[in-house]
């Protein structure tokens, strides 16, 4: 009797729970943040998720395009300097108020974060933070800094007065997590849930007010029971539907897919920097001149990537062909260039031109859990090169092996691959942020061509990129980037681009998800009905 | 008819008088012979990338594609063929699994019969070994190999080894116990033999029936072992699917509806594990008169 | 005897010793974590701050030696990516995981020992030997395409019982547990099932081997010849005394559920700490993995060398071997 009675009070105790969660939004994400603290890991989960929670003075909407969040409005006031104004009666989550201290104080913190495995250096060291009136700041610079927008736009403000002196453990147990974004922080249990509730004097900019009382997000890793816990209504709303379930899940009334594509690349990166590649012999395994080295060969390469059929059966469809590094709309990008036709004809003439008629073996490397299908576009790839002659090998590993290799894991820490498969998102959302990483000549002491494995070298593009980086005049510098862009890519074929990322998110039937190029997931995007 | 012919003969009659564990057998050797043979009986060479197509992919069981090449069991979501993938696969998992086997019996036989051999302190240390080993689960030990030094096919197979070894070391020892006090032995130390041929050639044949019922256990052991650490991402790279994963590969279109590309790998290596198992089974009953 | 328990104890501290070596100097070989870690944008300069900032520049001998001496103030180093107490972490995943080990237990015990009685007391019966076949089948089947299995039926197709993750949360009597309700045990079930496979089929053997050697007993014979009835015999003698190995045996042999819980927490999961070992080792979360690692190399060693110990006083001649050492 005892345990019947036991077990009625939890089923009435269970509908009671479940008609106050009626507003709730419950969101399965593919990855949790690894922290609550917004300066501890400068990665993607940890920025989606922080926007919650925090804003920023630059906002970045759905299209990675700046509007005022915490700042009103921001200018170059002389070629060193910026001024930014401070949106005036905006409250933290205690209720106190958010002046220019806050952000002179953020600025300082978010270098300066202990143990940081990913800290915010990048964006903020070599500016100098100068407080003109409460709700005034000046930025300054040695030299004219035109990204300064793109920069400020990545780092959460937080409070100087709950900040002081409190560690990432302070963020995460949520005694620190104090913004000014439309949810406030409840509880972090790690591989469990996340929890927020509203923010009921969010100050309204950029997105708008929460839509939800409480939102619960659900780490759930494995894109299959992200489905299966969207179909069973465990959760609402989910994140990264892997593409292959895209078209069956398209018709189930029940749900709503929104698709978008993304600011990441999946392109190639070809060994051009030694005579002797080591994972290319010719046919039958003897050796040969590294054929990469000839522009010809790697036009020939680009021309004998079906693209249509990667996008569509490797793909299955959710993806678009990429011709450059950033999909049109993004600030930077070339209006000229267009993806490569599918020409193995034309391909075989250019390799015979090169005086690689009889074709090469090579072994393309790859990951294979970092990016959508990553395994499938290298096998896919070595499919289509087969067919110009060319015997491809395809070796994958995961992630945790492969970036090590394929940045210097050969002799004298240099790349040790000669052909692999990479992705870049532009975080900065226009087109300097892949050209300065993977085009611009490797020179560490300047801090460029940080990711450009395949060594690729040419001081014209060098020049080019170099001068958009001082150039404040957003158009003219957006000429520079394009044109840079026309040569490294569209002339030189320094890297390959086969297509950009779409992201898919799923929601029940009466929502739908504005997709954000940054592939971020965040809920205020989220519109239901 | 030599004696040891007629041994033989008689051995296979009593194998056969169950009839579960003779199927069994006769079942295990068409494996084997597949696994062996994989390059010549299957349909296509799963990981010729000339001729697989990727516009092939994801094909249900009993489909032809336009090329005529028909796919019994469907094809996965690169688009090879899955029987030719399964038998590729059974080659894989039976060679990891019976390499490590023999490994780890020549190093857990060695070990277990020189201490049985030697006896004192040198037995003390090895049998102390042992038993700290088996307090171990089989999964943890190769956990902690393959964590620790990364994953890869020789290291897969050095874990499994690990995780096998103090099972024959502890079997050898305990049957070389009772064959030390016997008669031939003593008569060839008489005869001034070297230890290490008084050990492994009198000594270890007749501890070889234990033995082998232990291998033959261990071995369906270490195939699943394999399968799950493949599955775990743990043990084999990706170039050389074993049926662990397949089955793994398999599990990210579970919930599209392709069920084939999990569930059909995943009855190979029943059977495979299975049919050992039974076998060693009988084996283990045949040598334990005890148990009738 | 106290010489005896000294030895052990050194024998443990010296097994420890040469893991964490072992364990430690593999984890570091092994990939780069920084690479894993950080912002694809960052420049050069943020990459060796991150380095020096995880210690990463110094020689392996000695961050070796930091872990040890930290290890002894019971600090097992942080997570390089949730910059919190490695021990924390795991600290917090131990309660699900001992929920779904403690679950499967009971449904193994439930299902596997009326079965084995029957097996044992019965055992030539056909519906015997198709209990024993089918524990061998158990022993076979590899668990974690059984657990795709289930979630292919039950979650997939039936839609009956939810295929990942940890239910709500109850409290009952100061625990909190996710099997104090109905939603947590929807969510343990399958895993748990999942995972008592093995064990099921273990303890078939065991109960129906104990079972066929009581109803040889005399004792069992003069309760027949006394006309007590066959169902008590089997309810009250047989299970009495096969009860008592039975627990003892399943109950050391804990261990290795919680050993082999990482398989089925990765197909369904499950939150617990075998999921945080396999995330941290694709992740290349050092700390972390050596402290999985060495706090149930701990454990297993603790728990055998405890177990040497009660045996040494409930059977002397261990004892005396023991001495002779």
């Amino acid at each position: 009797m005892k345990l019947i009675n036991r077990l009625f009070i939890i089923l009435i105790s269970c509908l009671l729970s479940s008609l106050a969660l009626a507003k709730d939004l419950t969101v399965g994400l593919k990855s949790e943040p690894s922290s609550i603290d917004p300066h501890y890991h400068n990665l993607g989960p940890n920025n989606a998720f922080a926007t919650h929670i925090y804003g920023t003075l630059v906002g970045s909407d759905e299209n990675q395009q700046h509007y005022p969040d915490l700042a009103t409005s921001w200018k170059p006031i002389n070629d060193t300097t910026w001024e930014f104004k401070l949106r005036k009666g905006v409250k933290f989550h205690d209720g106190s108020d958010f002046t220019a201290d806050d952000v002179l104080f953020t600025a300082q913190r978010a270098q300066n974060v202990p143990k940081s495995p990913s800290g915010f250096g990048t964006y903020l060291k070599g500016k100098e933070f100068i407080k003109i009136d409460s709700h005034t700041i000046h930025i300054k610079t040695k030299k004219p800094y035109p990204l300064m927008p793109n920069d400020i736009m990545t780092v959460k403000i937080i409070s100087k007065k709950n900040g002081e002196g409190a560690t990432t453990a302070d963020y995460n147990s949520g005694k620190a997590a104090i913004g000014t974004g439309p949810y406030k922080f409840v509880e972090w249990v790690p591989g469990d849930k996340i929890v927020l509730k509203a923010n009921e004097n969010y100050h309204g900019a950029g997105t708008g007010a929460p839509k939800y009382k409480n939102i619960l997000f659900k780490p759930i890793k494995s894109g299959p029971a992200r489905i299966a816990a969207l179909l069973a209504k465990d959760v609402d709303f989910i994140d990264n539907v892997p593409p292959l379930n895209v078209a069956k899940m398209k018709k189930n009334p029940t749900i709503k897919l929104n698709s978008g594509s993304s600011n990441r690349v999946i392109y190639l990166h070809m060994d051009q920097f030694r005579e002797d590649s080591p994972h290319i012999t010719a046919i039958g395994g003897g050796k040969i001149k590294n054929p990469l080295m000839d522009v010809r060969v790697r036009k020939a390469l680009s021309l004998a990537i079906n693209r249509d059929a990667m996008v569509s059966k490797v793909m299955e469809g959710i993806a678009v062909k990429a011709g450059q590094l950033l999909p049109a709309g993004f600030h930077g990008v070339s209006d000229q260039m267009k993806p490569d036709p599918y020409d193995p004809e034309a391909a075989k003439k250019l390799l015979a031109d090169a005086g690689y008629g009889n074709g090469f073996e090579m072994t393309i490397h790859g990951p294979n859990d970092r990016y959508i299908n990553d395994a499938k576009i290298a096998e896919a790839l070595a499919q289509m090169f087969s067919r110009i002659g060319i015997k491809a090998k395809v070796e994958t590993m995961p992630k945790a092996v492969y970036f090590k290799r394929a940045s210097r894991g050969g002799p004298n820490k240099s790349p040790e691959f000669s052909f692999m498969v990479l992705g870049w998102g532009a975080g900065s959302g226009e087109a300097s942020s892949p050209l300065r990483a993977l085009l611009h000549t490797y020179d560490k002491s300047i801090g460029m061509g940080r990711a450009n494995r395949g060594r690729h070298s040419d001081p014209v593009v060098d020049k080019l990129i170099q001068k958009a980086l001082g150039t404040v005049d957003s158009d003219a510098r957006g000429k520079l980037l394009a044109e840079a862009t026309e040569v490294a890519v569209g002339k030189n074929y320094g890297v390959i681009p086969i297509h950009y990322q779409m992201n898919t998110w799923a929601a029940k039937s009466s929502c739908s998800y504005t997709p954000r190029t940054d592939e971020r997931t965040i809920a205020t995007y989220l519109n239901c009905k | 008819m030599s004696p040891k012919l007629r041994k033989f003969l008689e051995f296979c009659k009593d194998f056969s008088s169950n009839k579960v564990a003779l199927v069994a057998f006769l079942i295990f050797l068409l494996i084997l012979f597949v696994a062996i043979f994989a390059p010549l009986v299957s349909p296509t060479d799963p990981y010729d990338l000339n001729t697989v197509s990727i516009m092939n992919s994801r094909l249900p069981p009993f489909t032809e594609d336009f090329s005529g090449n028909y796919f019994l069991l469907g094809t996965d979501g690169a688009g090879r063929d899955m029987v030719s993938a399964i038998f590729y696969g059974l080659r894989v998992s039976l060679g990891v699994g019976v390499l490590s086997g023999i490994f780890a019996l020549i190093i857990g036989s060695f070990f277990g019969i020189s201490a049985a051999f030697f006896g004192g302190r040198y037995e003390s240390l090895i049998m102390r070994i042992v038993d700290i080993q088996l307090s171990f689960p089989s999964i943890l030990v190769a956990l902690i190999i393959l964590a620790a030094f990364g994953k890869g096919i020789e290291k897969t197979i050095i874990a499994l080894i690990l995780v096998q070894w103090a099972y024959y070391a502890r079997t050898a020892r305990s049957s070389a116990l009772v064959e030390i006090n016997k008669e031939y032995v003593d008569a060839a130390r008489c005869l001034a033999f070297g230890n290490t041929r008084i050990m492994f050639k009198h000594i270890l044949p007749n501890c070889m029936a234990p033995l082998i019922v232990v291998g033959t256990l261990q071995t369906a052991h270490a195939i699943s072992l394999e399968a799950t650490l493949s599955f775990l991402g743990l043990g084999l790279p990706i170039t050389e699917p074993s049926l662990g994963l397949l089955i793994g590969n398999g599990f990210e279109y579970m919930y599209s509806g392709d069920f084939w590309i999990s569930i059909f790998p995943g009855v190979a290596l029943l059977i495979t594990v299975a049919s050992i198992n039974l076998v060693g089974d009988h084996l283990r009953d045949m040598f334990n008169p005890r148990l009738h | 005897m106290t010489a005896f328990i000294c030895t052990r104890f050194a024998q443990s501290i010296l097994v420890l010793f040469i893991m964490s070596l072992l364990v430690f100097g593999g984890v570091n070989l092994v990939g780069d974590p920084v690479e894993m870690l950080i912002n694809p944008e960052a420049d050069q300069a943020e990459v060796e701050r991150v380095i020096r900032e995880l210690g990463l520049d110094r020689p392996v001998t000695e961050q070796y030696w930091y872990f040890l001496v930290n290890a002894f103030k019971g600090d097992l180093g942080s997570s390089f990516i949730f910059g919190e107490p490695a021990l924390k972490l795991i600290i917090q995943r131990m309660p699900a995981t001992l929920e779904l080990a403690l679950f499967s237990l009971f449904i193994s015990l439930i299902i596997a020992i009326p079965l084995g009685i029957y097996a044992g007391y019965k055992p030539d019966s056909r519906v015997s030997k198709v209990i024993m076949a089918s524990s061998i089948l158990g022993f076979s089947m590899p668990t974690f395409w059984v657990g795709i299995i289930f979630i292919m039926i039950f979650a997939v197709q039936l839609g009956w019982l939810p295929s990942t993750g940890r239910g709500e949360i109850g409290t009952f009597m100061g625990i909190n547990s996710s099997l104090f309700t109905l939603n947590g045990l929807s969510h343990v079930f399958l895993p748990a099932l999942n995972l008592a496979l093995f064990k099921i089929s273990s303890v078939i053997r065991l109960t129906r081997a104990g079972t066929r050697e009581i109803i040889l007993q005399d004792y069992i014979t003069f309760a027949r010849s006394k006309g007590i009835s066959e169902k008590r015999i089997v309810l009250i003698h047989v299970l009495k005394n096969i009860l008592i190995p039975i627990v003892t045996v399943v109950g050391l042999e804990f261990g290795s559920l919680i050993a082999f819980s990482t398989v089925t927490e990765t197909v369904f999961a499950w939150p617990g700490m075998g999921k945080l070992i396999i995330d941290s080792i694709y992740n290349l979360d050092r700390p972390v993995i050596v402290a999985y690692l060495m706090i149930i190399v701990t454990f297993f060693v603790f728990l055998n060398l405890i177990v040497d110990i009660l045996y040494t006083f409930l059977d002397p001649r261990v004892r005396i071997k023991g001495d002779h050492q």
